[in-house]
């Protein structure tokens, strides 16, 4: 056993390391370094999802009913597999409209309705103060465990009258501290930084307490996961709770619970005050939820890990279920490892303070904004109170709904905790939010719901919920007699609460959850389409359906006359005089207004305004102070259509524009190629016709010279006059062959040029040509070899032109082979794809500088002094007679000495044409 | 537009994450693991339960990571 004072002392040392923390947080946060600005310590915060229930009560649940602990955690993690799609919405609307709480949230997208602000708390109040009594029962239990004999103790003298009971002074210190991080700013929308920082703490805290005692039990009292379970498969009683049907003696798996239990966690993973508070409200930058969507579950799968080793481990140990609750803390104890224990405790403690800092910083909120005000705000002398900082007076109604609500939670606690078992308590909690989820999750996704029919939903919900689930516990703790329950009330069976309508076969919550939720979603849906909404609904389910993204701002709903002079002070009541003016001062300026008194007071700002005064005293409040502040006109539904077609025109004209202007940025880049293709095609004529002048005036420079000697000279010789005109003759033949091939060329690439399509043997077009140039070969010393790999199969070509392509490729090859010992090779090879015509040499090769240029026009390989005659167009009519049947030219490297030049002819040109177009550049000579 | 389909395309698929989810932990899917055996001294039950809780966790960590802000 450990000494109360040890205990105590550790709590509270605890409590002021949290208080440390959260200070820390503040300070850190204030000076624009902030520690919770992170997606770790917000998925962390997420973890106050697991309060002491968790932590006590899932191991009570496994010992009792085996993996029924489960579906409250896999029901969170399901509902983070779309947290990116549904919870991101909800973070953005509820940011652009500053909405501080679910009733806030709800309140607003239904026309600001007051009335349903007020439903929604309420409701809240009834389902989470059970909820806030289960913390307070699992410290004093643990606290009594500790302190006082085995087996159980009786909290901290609970038994006693109440101002003997430790509990009480726990809960009004907790309170304490709630007040202390939960209303230092008025504006809720501005991030209580410490308190998130304490809660990411305490959300460390748990799970390496529990880890520590799922380690110590499962390896220090056991050896190890196979020893415990072995010894478990030894009991049939237990070994049957490792299965399915462990569900109460081998009758069929309550498949239907299964799912409900899901469904409820999914849905109060999102809609519990405190999940709201952290995931929606405390959000610092949305980006976080990626990460925070799937750490949150890992979180959840770690501290649930040794759940079922401590449970049977308990059992094993103990003999019994009885006290299950507690195996976290009094399988430590048993063992004397009283140092563990009193870690678990803190542990346990860390769970219970975490939601209740949260949940009563969220509901004090909701009570302030949703109850205490509207009721404030209809007061004469409130309304008279003209002028003054009324920020004083609203965090005084936090404080107090702190208090209040940790009282309530501490009496309720008081009068009915010890009869029921913690599990049922958090489950019934779960299942009073689970009620809003038709209407807020409709209000996202459906402009048709409307506040007549969320009033319906959630009244219908939260009737069938209190009397098929709550009215049926506290029947069962003694309250007043049960005898409703068992016949029904005044005898009428069909009406009995757990059995509605004659509808058995369900457990309890299953039963409660699907009648509720029916009559929910019916009433909502129904009374929706009974009556059109209102010109504020429809407003507000435009604004929320489609929140878009930070950098589109919706529509301004709104007509009238306002100034600053009006809305200015109603701020500052409200905000403060400096919050007031900085706001203002940012307003002003984002529109480009030079002072605050020149900000122009259009619908825009008024929706400013007003959703400033929204994070400070809600939606429906703010709207009621709006209104009654500056000249409204009302707005008519029509009005609300008209102004949303005018945004929707506005969306689509915006999007038209960012189209045109995307093709006009495209069109200029065409025409920027388009000129560049334009010059350079230009520089490529010029180079054309000086190169063509070129060539032209070297063989008439000649045949003028020599017939100019010959003009002056009647008296040459016979002999040197013959010589002379010879040279002329060649060179006039030289200068016709130059106009032909240059005409030729052009014809060719202006695509005016004849082509024949017939069938040609490739094989006789090379022994063709090779027969009309073998003389001229022989002459100068030179041996030609074939090498065709024949038969070849006929291709569909013009003959003359490839004849053409093979007499340049000789012709080229005679020119620069040695003289004499010049030796040409022409091979022919053919695959299933295409025909290869190689033209192989024992030349000088192509000197590397010419190879990238060799095909380009009037370009001939070698200097001019040693190169041999030519009219530097063969090669460039090769290529485009080759390309024309689809094929490809090249000079290849990888044969050795010499110049090789091969060509290649698809056999069908169509499939080939498109990647034969774009040669390496390497491959011309 | 590549982004806007892209980040269809990952909605899209966390939806269908969520469907499989939604089967493989509900009836009739459960069931299939319902047997009496140890698997290297785990029961099997729960192992497989945890076993696809873990998978879950996993698949969506990497689809919801790779969404364009």
């Amino acid at each position: 056993m450990l000494s109360p004072s040890l205990v105590i002392g550790a709590s509270l040392a605890y409590l002021l390391l949290l208080f440390g923390v959260a200070a820390w947080g503040d300070r850190r946060a204030a000076a624009g370094r902030s520690v919770v600005g992170n997606a770790w310590a917000y998925a962390l915060s997420m973890a106050v999802y697991c309060t002491a229930w968790t932590y006590f009560g899932s191991v009570g649940r496994a010992a009792t009913t085996g993996v029924w602990f489960l579906p409250i955690y896999l029901g969170p993690t399901l509902a983070m597999v779309l947290a990116w799609t549904v919870l991101r919405k909800m973070i953005r609307i509820a940011r652009r409209w500053r909405l501080t709480s679910i009733a806030d949230f709800v309140a607003s997208r239904y026309g600001k309705s007051p009335m349903l602000a007020g439903l929604v708390t309420l409701i809240t109040v009834v389902g989470i103060v059970p909820y806030i009594a289960l913390q307070l029962k699992a410290i004093a239990t643990g606290y009594g465990l500790l302190t006082g004999p085995s087996g159980g103790g009786d909290g901290l003298g609970s038994a006693g009258l109440w101002w003997q009971d430790g509990t009480f002074y726990a809960a009004l210190l907790l309170a304490g501290f709630t007040m202390m991080f939960g209303t230092r700013h008025l504006d809720s929308t501005e991030r209580h930084e410490g308190m998130v920082a304490a809660i990411a703490f305490e959300s460390l805290v748990k799970l390496l307490a529990f880890l520590a005692v799922g380690v110590f039990v499962t390896w220090g009292m056991f050896g190890g996961p196979r020893d415990l379970f072995e010894r478990v498969a030894a009991q049939p009683d237990l070994a049957r709770l490792l299965t399915l049907g462990g569900d109460g003696g081998g009758t069929a798996f309550a498949w239907g619970q299964w799912f409900a239990l899901t469904l409820l966690s999914m849905l109060s993973v999102i809609f519990l005050p405190r999940q709201f508070q952290v995931i929606v409200v405390e959000n610092v930058d949305e980006r976080h939820l990626k990460r925070a969507a799937w750490v949150f579950p890992l979180y959840l799968w770690l501290i649930n890990l040794f759940v079922l080793p401590i449970a049977f481990g308990g059992l094993l140990f103990f003999g019994s279920a009885t006290d299950a609750d507690a195996f976290v803390l009094s399988l430590p104890l048993a063992q004397g490892a009283l140092w563990l224990a009193l870690a678990a405790f803190i542990g346990g403690l860390s769970a219970a303070t975490g939601m209740i800092i949260v949940e009563a910083i969220a509901v004090s909120t909701m009570v302030c904004n949703d109850l205490v005000m509207p009721v404030l705000l209809r007061t004469r002398r409130f309304r008279s109170r003209h002028g003054g900082d009324l920020t004083r007076l609203l965090l005084a109604i936090r404080r107090a709904a702190i208090l209040g609500i940790l009282l309530l939670g501490y009496v309720y606690f008081h009068l009915a905790g010890e009869a029921y078992a913690l599990v049922s308590i958090g489950l019934i909690s779960f299942a009073a939010v689970a009620q809003f989820a038709p209407a807020a999750l409709g209000g996202m996704y459906w402009k048709g719901g409307t506040r007549r029919g969320a009033l319906a939903g959630l009244l219908a919900g939260f009737v069938l919920w209190a009397y098929t689930l709550m009215l049926p516990s506290i029947a069962k703790s003694g309250w007043f007699p049960d005898a409703f329950l068992l016949h029904g009330p005044w005898g009428l069976a069909l009406l009995k609460p757990e059995a509605l309508f004659g509808l058995t076969g369900l457990d309890g919550l299953t039963h409660s959850l699907f009648w509720s939720l029916l009559a929910n979603v019916g009433a909502y849906v129904g009374v929706s389409l009974w009556r059109a909404p209102s010109a504020l609904e429809a407003s507000q389910a435009a604004l929320f359906v489609d929140v878009g993204d930070a950098a589109h701002a919706g529509p301004a709903f709104w007509r009238g006359r306002a100034s600053v002079a009006e809305l200015l002070p109603l701020a500052e009541r409200f905000l403060g005089a400096a919050r007031a003016r900085r706001l203002f001062a940012e307003w002003a300026r984002l529109t480009g207004a030079a002072r605050v008194e020149d900000i122009r007071a259009d619908a825009a700002f008024v929706q400013y305004v007003e959703a400033q005064l929204a994070g400070a005293i809600g939606s429906a409040s703010a709207r009621v102070l709006v209104s009654s502040s500056v000249q409204e006109e009302p707005l008519a539904l029509d009005d609300v259509m008209r102004i949303l077609d005018e945004a929707t025109q506005l969306r689509a004209h915006s999007r038209a524009l960012e189209a045109q202007r995307a093709s006009l940025q495209r069109a200029t880049e065409e025409l920027r190629a388009a000129n560049e293709q334009l010059k350079s095609l230009d520089r490529l004529k010029d180079d054309f016709m000086s190169s063509v002048t070129h060539e032209l005036r070297t063989p008439l420079t000649s045949i003028r010279a020599l017939s100019e000697m010959m003009a002056d000279d009647p008296a040459m010789a016979a002999d040197q006059r013959q010589q002379f005109l010879g040279i002329i003759v060649a060179e006039t033949e030289r200068l016709s062959r130059l106009v032909n091939q240059v005409l030729d060329l052009a014809r060719i690439e202006s695509g005016h040029a004849d082509w024949a399509d017939e069938d040609v043997d490739l094989a006789a077009v090379v022994r063709q040509a090779a027969g009309s140039m073998a003389e001229a070969l022989r002459e100068q010393g030179c041996t030609l070899t074939l090498d065709l790999a024949e038969p070849v199969p006929p291709l569909r070509a013009d003959a003359d032109r490839l004849t053409q392509v093979v007499l340049n490729l000789l012709g080229n090859a005679a020119k620069f082979v040695p003289r004499p010992g010049g030796e040409i090779r022409v091979t022919l090879r053919h695959d299933a794809d295409a025909v290869r015509v190689a033209v192989q040499d024992n030349g000088p090769g192509v000197p590397p500088g010419d190879r990238a240029r060799i095909f380009d026009k009037f370009h001939q390989a070698g200097d001019a002094a040693s190169r041999p005659g030519g009219t530097g167009l063969g090669l460039p009519i090769s290529r485009q007679i080759v390309e024309h049947f689809g094929g490809s030219i090249r000079l290849r490297h990888d044969t050795g000495q010499g110049a090789c030049f091969e060509f290649r002819l698809p056999w069908q040109p169509s499939i080939e044409q498109p990647a034969e177009q774009h040669h390496s550049p390497g491959d011309k000579r | 537009m590549p982004r806007a389909g892209s980040h269809r395309l990952g909605q899209q698929r966390l939806l269908a994450l969520f469907a499989a989810g939604l089967l493989a932990l509900n009836f009739p899917l459960l069931v299939l693991w319902d047997h009496a055996v140890y698997i290297a001294g785990l029961p099997l039950f729960p192992a497989a339960l945890f076993g696809i809780w873990a998978l879950l966790i996993a698949v969506l960590g990497g689809l919801i990571e790779a969404q364009p802000d």
